[in-house]
């Protein structure tokens, strides 16, 4: 569990994120989402150490990761694994070398085992062909499921993924957000992920948090989110009249009703 | 800044890349230049000395010293920074750019440790030996050029090479290529390591990591001349 105290982070005279508390849950996907600029990209380094929180605190099961020496933080850092925005490959490697890298840095295994992982998580994220190739030779929905594959090669008990969906097409994503959510029911991690996508808040949003301009102005699930009165969090994830009319749609499966003065006859035509 | 390395046999990979990367890779350029700087060495030496008094022998002493006290160490360290300075801020430079940097910093690696320091390293031990080649290809060069162009004979050449020689001048060659080597490794591994932005700035970056270096290095070898000689 990842729990979030009170923690604030500036850039000169600008806040970007105050006074934030949140907790991520053991074997959830916890979605932090928000418009651009809301914050969640600084949030999520600062969960991970790429940035100091200017005040407050991050606990890792306990342990407070933000005051930690660097040693400690090595530790922790081991037991995580992230997916980068731009899957953040290493270009000089093949695909399976890039997903070896971890195992060649941080175990002593022979070169044997470490293929034999290397084949099991290629595998897991349905790649076996691929394994020889360069990043620069392969799709944006391959270099994410590499990128995947990278980050849980090592078992880790942390999984962030920095918008794990972004320019990629529906169904890849899908794809994607089916693998995240299976990975982390499966090995029990503790996901955070930072989403524009409506499709994954719907899909794998365990826990959701919602950010605007540096505050935490909404938490709940899935299921809540449909029933959220929260104006501004209605603007930002039913912004276009299709998904607002998804919305009332699934609100009139769900209650027999819809919450605002919209005509349901054009609704249901 | 540094620290303990995670894992040896790794870091001792990536020297050994890196060896190659700056060693290997700048073989070429390396042989080029320092040949014809030696054989034009000669041929203005030759130009220049006209009087009848100075033995031809002496054209040979004159590029002798010309190419070990600066050809060899200066020259082809400044086009080292080109080559391999552009390299290092490039590569760094894309890496921050396209968050590999902070992938690595999320395993837990010091990526100051495991990509910057391999690579100064690696400068350290393979630019000495580009420059300690260097000089003597542009020494072959000028005898080459010597008796290409009927100015002086080999016997005449290697008579004047051995002429007063100073190994101290070698000595001083070699702290030259040891600086320089930082410079040309540290300098660029800098501004690539800290850039901000994208395609646009790693091209500044590299442009001005290069240029710093050069002026570092006109400016210690300058401080070393007149601390050295």
């Amino acid at each position: 569990m990842i729990e979030v105290k009170h923690i604030k982070k500036g850039f000169g005279d600008k806040t970007v994120i105050n006074d934030v508390s949140a907790v991520m849950d053991d074997g959830k996907c916890n979605l932090i989402i928000g418009a651009s600029g809301s914050g969640k990209t600084v949030f999520m380094k600062c969960l991970v150490g790429l940035f100091r929180p200017d005040s407050g605190s991050i606990l890792y099961d306990g342990e407070d990761f933000t005051n930690m020496d660097a040693a400690d933080k090595k530790e922790i850092r081991k037991k995580i694994g992230m997916l980068f925005q731009g899957s953040a490959l290493f270009d000089s490697l093949t695909v399976e070398k890039n997903i070896q890298f971890p195992l060649d840095m941080f175990t002593n295994w022979t070169l044997a085992e470490k293929r034999k992982r290397v084949d099991e998580v290629l595998d897991r994220v349905e790649l076996r062909d691929a394994n020889k190739k360069f990043p620069a030779e392969i799709s944006g929905g391959m270099k994410k499921r590499v990128g995947i594959a990278r980050a849980i090669v090592l078992n880790p008990k942390y999984l962030f993924c920095d918008e794990p969906n972004s320019g990629l097409d529906p169904q890849t994503s899908l794809v994607i957000d089916k693998l995240i959510k299976e990975l982390t029911q499966e090995f029990n991690i503790t996901t955070v992920i930072n989403t524009h996508d409506m499709n994954s808040v719907m899909e794998i949003g365990d826990k959701i948090i919602y950010m605007y301009k540096g505050d935490k102005e909404w938490e709940g699930n899935n299921k809540e989110i449909i029933f959220s009165k929260n104006q501004r969090l209605n603007e930002f994830i039913f912004a276009s009249d299709f998904l607002r009319d998804a919305k009332d749609m699934r609100m009139l499966e769900q209650t027999g009703k819809i919450d605002n003065d919209r005509n349901m006859e054009d609704l249901i035509r | 800044m540094f620290s303990k390395p995670e894992n040896r046999k790794v870091y001792w990979k990536e020297f050994m890349h890196q060896c190659n990367d700056i060693g290997i890779g700048s073989l070429g350029i390396v042989v080029i230049i320092s040949v014809f700087m030696g054989a034009v060495s000669t041929l203005q030496t030759a130009y220049q000395l006209v009087s009848p008094l100075i033995p031809k022998s002496s054209i040979a002493q004159i590029v002798r010293d010309t190419v070990l006290l600066e050809f060899a160490p200066t020259l082809v360290c400044i086009v080292l920074a080109g080559v391999v300075g552009s390299k290092i801020a490039s590569e760094l430079g894309n890496m921050r750019v396209s968050e590999q940097i902070d992938a690595l910093e999320i395993m837990g690696i010091n990526t100051k440790t495991y990509l910057v320091l391999p690579k100064i390293v690696a400068a350290l031990v393979v630019i000495p030996m580009l420059v300690v080649i260097s000089a003597g290809l542009g020494i072959w060069g000028g005898r080459l050029a010597g008796e290409a162009a009927n100015i002086l004979s080999t016997t005449d050449f290697d008579k004047g090479l051995l002429n007063a020689f100073l190994p101290y001048n070698v000595f001083f060659a070699m702290v030259k290529a040891y600086v320089f080597s930082f410079i040309i490794s540290s300098v660029p591994a800098f501004y690539g390591y800290y850039v901000q932005g994208g395609a646009l700035e790693i091209g500044r970056a590299s442009t001005k990591s290069v240029v710093v270096s050069c002026v570092l290095i006109l400016f210690a070898d300058y401080v070393l001349a007149a601390i050295l000689l």
